[in-house]
């Protein structure tokens, strides 16, 4: 469901549903949320009745005006609703799997066999429900009782079941998802209404959404340029009058002509596309499986400085793995590795499988095929060795001391020399032998994952610190610091640890992020300015997270902050570029405006524009179409690069300040020529 | 423009920033706590008896602004008295009691440091109203927009605090380590130029060419004196602006020669100079101050050379007048109306833009008779906010609310949300950030829209056409903005204009100063974000051009239209009329 991709023809009905939305939203009460844009609304109306009652002549000019305000406001509205309707897509689709759901609900909690079925819909925090193999879970819940395996691709799009079970840190399971076996008997934990999935869609509908402190006070910002602009077309009037007749000749300037200056002067595109830049970036988060639970984390994850990642899973792979084969004295490091993986061929954990591996990639050992009657050793606590028997040979691998002890003698000394470096740098030694003869040993070690060292580079760059967490001892937890290329590591870390460090960071004035998922994660999940729970995570750590992670993938959180960044600087963006504008607008409008009272003030009129009407007309459709222009940058949101903030500045600043000075220039010499061609001045 | 006036122009600038490095240090120095000279300490110590204050009584920005309204209250109330009693108090010079509208007028526009002059300074004031009144609010209004500018600073330096400062202890500072040593050295300056000093209130002399009318022939003058030295060192340094003379410092007493000139244009951008390199080393960070220094530099630059090339250009019927526009070694020529043989072209070009980007005010030329754009830069400087060096303290913390604006508009494109200073900028910052800008624009558009329409207004305007519209335009945006300074050609002495004008200079003086006194608060009770690679640079080369490009789009786009029917259309015309 997630996976699918969007064809041209669901972006034509997106486009004809968002059309007519962005209609529905022209109800006075919908454009009171947004000042910029109510500004306009009420510019549209008053020059829709100029036109009708031809107050002011030039009918067809005032129709024209009348006409481009009104587009103008449909332009925004549509901006917002194609926003809401592609998050709402999503949401849609998550929410059908879920509409006609039954449950089971347990009349006593103690009583497992006494169930009734009842609507999804009728069920309440704290009810239990039992779920079995084929059903799907209908509510998000905690395991109180049971194991089973569940497929949450419906949510995650991740195929590979997991494990849910009572107790532990794996208690949580989603509405939605599928048992696929056993049974689990789940407490619900959130009313309906008030599950992640429906704080998800609350943020990206228009009507519910919360503005974000950031939001609220651009928001104000843009509504005082509108107010300063409002008073410099107002007082147009006045001097106008007493410019006619102190210069005793033309006319005053026109209601519509003034309506239209200040609709070109107040900041229209970014406050017509405000609303729409922030649920495009809820859905942006949403499209990488991130749930918000609310607009002001996304908008703190742009400003996080500092980020704390667990190692494992973050920054190396899951498990350790073979990294290097130390033959002993007098060994091909060929036969090592040729026994190495004999004694991993049937040894299916992680690290047994990663020898195998490396012995065809480094030493090009096949993986050897057991003959009949091989007999494999499986690890047991009490030998802590594993290893195979075939034809007379014993050869197994296993720790140092288990090694010793099982051939009755002291390691040689290289042998020993080896295994000591090998822990040294935080790896783990382990002793291949045959029969009595001591081979070898084989370094294990935490794999880092390719490509995350460019990564932390990029947010060292974007002035972004990188903190690793690890139970690692501190030498461990340096060599993989080191090899990772992280700034900083916090070793032997309890929960508390984490919790120091995170309030000592704030203390400093940072902005911590961070992820979770065990319980006693929560305290510093609910202490970090972003904090992701992973969704495979207990509900003590969802609860106090204020994202949630439905991949349960640590490494998103780097995706987090680029998110919560291109959301700021998109809205930055189309500010510079708004604001911007407004020279040029004045240099169209002002000789038009005052072309029969002051003729000489065409010299203003750089663009050579056809005539007054056509200049003003010129204006405003510009300032229309620029909106509808800049939809798709909105959507999409400006691209940030992992370069430092002055040199983004630089960068954005030429684009969007300098080219938002040029650019209406150009746009509207170009429709005054195209009205000119039409012959519609 | 000549190579002499570019030079005279290299010389004021140079001098401006050569004595703003010391003396912004030692600013820096004694406005917080530190080592002083011993015997202003005690003074300092015994001023702090005498106001029963002390340091340690930090007040919370309410309490702050709300002691700085009192005062201000108090301080027009007892100016207004002082004017009316002229007629019954010593040391009156002869001179009858101020009208009421006359006086009320004077006294707001001495207290919020504008020094709008409704009246002729020789033929209204005796000595005491100027001495006792008028000079003590010269350096008070000063001291005040100090004291508000060093709440700004800790508000933006303190972190999680809930004071700003202490008002009196802020007050006594300016006056005591600042205002009063510099006035000092400028007042000798200037007697050593020829400028009066003296208690002596006229002196007659017998002219050396007797002045023949029809039937009297006129052998002797009286000449007003006083202590005008004094007066003038504080109206300079303190971007006051108010002349003893109604001439101002066009005036041959109060500004004889082109080197107490030089003096006085320097001392007009001293101290707001002075203020970005303080600001600098008061939070700890000197590039943030050169910064906000260069970005006034720029400006000032920008809006003085083409005042010069438009006045040395002169005006197409001077040309067809046969008046010789060219400069000669004996003739400045350009456009010489209304200006002074001693100063010239460049003299006068270069301190107009100084005293309207300072919010001075105070004139050595007429600007009415200025060229329509060398008029148009003086008007748009005042226009801007008067944040390009504007007045002692208040340009300064009025440029930085540009400077939180500019932040706030490009800064989100950084990633992050805006921060100045490390402080956060947020929705209550931008309300009040807002006003700051709002406030004097409003009075200046709406000011001038009611004016053209009601009969008092229309009454005081001597010319028609764009030139009638700049003269109340300029007067609105000088008195809105505390600058002070006249165009001229406008009957200001009326009951309409006293009234709005009185109003317009209280509103654009307090309804700046309660915002800026709250933003200190809120600034002060945030938390720093430490500087770091991803943090929006302020102190380089791009945030000096976007804080630059911010003061004028939004001065530009404010006020573009209404100049638009002034000076530029003015100025069209004249080439127009000169072409045909």
């Amino acid at each position: 469901m997630m996976a699918r991709r969007r064809t041209p023809r669901d972006g034509r009905a997106a486009i004809a549903q968002a059309s007519l939305a962005g209609l529905r939203k022209l109800h006075p009460r919908v454009m009171m949320r947004n000042p910029v844009m109510c500004v306009v609304w009420v510019g549209a109306a008053v020059t829709t009745l100029l036109a009708a009652t031809g107050a002011e002549g030039a009918r067809g000019f005032a129709i024209a005006i009348s006409a481009w305000l009104w587009l103008t406001v449909w332009f925004a509205n549509f901006a917002e609703a194609l926003a809401e309707g592609r998050g709402r897509a999503h949401a849609d689709a998550l929410r059908s799997s879920r509409v006609s759901l039954e449950a089971r609900r347990l009349r006593d909690p103690a009583d497992p066999l006494t169930t009734e079925r009842i609507a999804a819909s009728a069920l309440q925090k704290g009810d239990v429900f039992v779920v079995e193999a084929g059903e799907l879970i209908a509510a998000d819940g905690e395991v109180i009782d049971g194991i089973a395996s569940v497929d949450e691709s419906a949510v995650t799009g991740e195929s590979a079941p997991v494990i849910r079970e009572s107790g532990g840190d794996r208690t949580a399971v989603t509405a939605g998802t599928r048992v696929i076996s056993d049974w689990l008997i789940v407490r619900v934990t959130a009313n309906q209404g008030e599950s992640f999935l429906d704080r998800m869609i609350g943020l990206i509908e228009a009507g519910r959404r919360r503005k974000t402190p950031n939001e609220v006070a651009l928001e104000v910002l843009l509504a005082a340029l509108s107010l300063v602009f409002l008073l410099a077309v107002a007082t147009l009037l006045p001097f106008s009058l007493w410019s006619v007749e102190s210069a005793g000749r033309g006319a005053p300037v026109t209601l519509t002509v003034l309506i239209a200056l200040l609709v070109c002067l107040i900041p229209t595109t970014i406050g017509g596309l405000l609303s729409a830049i922030g649920i495009a970036g809820m859905d942006r988060m949403i499209r990488q499986n991130v749930i918000a639970t609310s607009g002001r984390a996304v908008e703190a994850a742009g400003d996080v400085d500092v980020l704390l990642l667990d190692k494992t899973g973050t920054i190396t792979l899951g498990n350790r793995q073979a990294a290097a084969f130390l033959p002993a004295h007098g060994v091909d490091v060929v036969d090592l590795a040729r026994a190495a993986s004999l004694a991993s061929a049937a040894d299916e954990t992680p690290e047994g499988r990663s020898i195998v591996a490396f012995a065809h990639d480094r030493h090009q050992v096949d993986p050897a095929v057991l003959p009949e009657g091989a007999v494999f050793i499986p690890f047991t606590a009490e030998t802590r060795m594993s290893g195979v028997d075939m034809g007379g040979r014993a050869i197994r691998k296993g720790a140092v001391d288990a090694v010793a002890r099982a051939t009755g003698a002291a390691l040689p000394a290289d042998v020993e020399a080896a295994s000591r470096k090998v822990a040294a740098v935080g790896g783990t030694p382990l002793v291949v032998i045959d029969g009595a003869r001591v081979l070898g040993v084989i370094e294990l070690k935490d794999i880092v994952k390719a490509g995350i060292r460019d990564r932390f580079d990029a947010l060292r760059r974007m002035g972004i610190r990188t903190v690793m967490i690890t139970g690692d001892n501190p030498l461990t937890a340096a060599s993989i610091a080191a090899e990772a290329g992280v700034d900083d590591y916090l070793a032997q870390a309890t929960p508390e640890d984490k919790l120091r460090l995170i309030r000592e960071y704030q203390a400093k004035g940072h902005l911590v992020a961070m992820t979770g998922d065990g319980t006693n994660d929560a305290p510093a999940l609910a202490q970090a300015d972003v904090a992701v729970a992973m969704n495979s995570g207990t509900p003590a750590a969802k609860e106090a997270g204020n994202m949630i992670d439905l991949d349960s993938n640590p490494t998103k959180l780097l995706e987090v902050v680029e998110t919560g960044k291109q959301m700021l600087v998109t809205r930055g963006a189309l500010t510079t570029f708004s604001t911007a504008n407004d020279v040029a607008k004045y240099f169209a409008i002002l000789p038009a405006a005052f072309a029969g009272t002051y003729p000489s003030l065409a010299a203003l009129d750089i663009m050579r524009l056809a005539s007054p009407q056509s200049a003003v007309l010129a204006a405003v459709i510009f300032n229309a179409l620029i909106i509808v222009a800049l939809v798709p940058l909105a959507l999409r949101g400006v691209r940030v690069r992992p370069v430092g903030a002055a040199q983004l500045l630089r960068r954005n600043l030429l684009i969007y300040g300098v080219g938002g000075l040029v650019a209406p220039f150009l746009g509207i010499k170009l429709i005054d020529l195209a009205l000119v061609a039409l012959r519609l001045t | 423009m000549t190579t002499h006036a570019l030079a005279e122009f290299a010389v004021v600038v140079a001098s401006v920033l050569l004595l703003a490095l010391p003396l912004g240090t030692w600013i820096a120095r004694v406005m917080e706590p530190g080592v002083r000279p011993l015997p202003l300490a005690r003074v300092e110590r015994a001023a702090w008896r005498l106001l029963r204050t002390t340091p340690e009584d930090d007040m919370h920005w309410s309490r702050y602004a709300g002691h700085i309204l009192g005062l201000s209250v108090a301080a027009v109330l007892l100016l207004y008295a002082l004017q009316r009693l002229q007629g019954v108090l010593p040391l009156g010079a002869g001179m009858p009691s101020v009208p009421p509208l006359l006086a009320f007028n004077t006294a707001v526009s001495f207290v919020t440091n504008t020094n709008w002059q409704a009246y002729a300074g020789e033929a209204t004031l005796g000595l005491l109203v100027p001495m006792v009144g008028l000079t003590v609010q010269n350096f008070l209004s000063a001291a005040v927009g100090l004291a508000v500018l060093a709440a700004l600073v800790r508000g933006l330096v303190r972190r999680e605090a809930s004071g700003v400062g202490n008002l009196w202890v802020d007050l006594v500072r300016g006056t005591l380590y600042v205002l009063l040593p510099l006035s000092f050295i400028i007042a000798l300056l200037l007697a050593g130029q020829g400028v009066p000093q003296t208690l002596r209130a006229t002196r007659t002399v017998t002219l050396v060419e007797p002045l023949a009318g029809t039937d009297t022939t006129v052998s002797t003058q009286t000449i007003p004196l006083g202590p005008v030295a004094s007066q003038v060192a504080i109206k300079q340094l303190g971007t006051n602006g108010g002349g003893y003379y109604n001439a101002n410092s066009a005036h041959p007493l109060e500004n004889p020669t082109p080197f107490s000139n030089l003096v006085q244009v320097v001392s007009i951008l001293l101290i707001p100079a002075a203020l970005c390199l303080a600001f600098g080393r008061l939070v700890r960070a000197p590039r943030q101050g050169w910064a906000l220094l260069t970005a006034m530099v720029v400006i000032y630059v920008g809006s003085t050379l083409p005042t010069l090339a438009a006045e040395q250009a002169g005006t197409p019927q001077l040309r067809s007048a046969g008046v010789e526009l060219a400069a000669s070694p004996t003739q400045p020529g350009g456009n010489m109306e209304g200006k002074e043989v001693r100063f010239g072209i460049a003299g006068s070009a270069i301190w107009a833009t100084a005293t309207t980007a300072a919010s001075n005010g105070s004139v050595n030329a007429m600007h009415d008779s200025f060229t329509p754009l060398g008029g148009l830069f003086p008007m748009w400087l005042m226009q801007l906010g008067e944040v390009v060096f504007g007045g002692v303290g208040s340009g300064l913390y009025g440029m930085l609310v540009f400077a939180l604006l500019a932040v706030f508009l490009a800064g989100l494109m950084v990633g992050r949300t805006p921060e100045y200073l490390g402080k956060k900028v947020e929705a209550r910052d931008i309300k009040l950030a807002a006003l700051v800008v709002l406030i004097p624009s409003a009075w200046v558009l709406l000011g001038t829209a009611v004016s053209l329409h009601v009969q008092g207004g229309r009454a005081g305007i001597f010319n028609a056409g764009p030139h009638g519209f700049s003269e109340v335009l300029y007067a609105l945006s000088s008195a809105a903005n505390n600058n002070g300074s006249a165009f001229g050609g406008l009957g200001a002495n009326s009951a309409w204009y006293n009234t709005v004008l009185a109003l317009a200079m209280w509103m654009g003086r307090f309804w700046i100063i309660v915002p800026v006194l709250a933003l200190a608060g809120s600034f002060g009770g945030k938390r720093a974000v430490p500087p770091g690679a991803g943090t929006f640079p302020t102190d380089g080369p791009t945030f000096v051009l976007l804080l630059v490009a911010t003061v004028l789009l939004v001065g530009a786009l404010t006020f573009l239209p209404a100049l638009a029917l002034g000076p530029i259309v003015e100025q069209m015309q004249m080439i127009v009329g000169g072409a045909s």
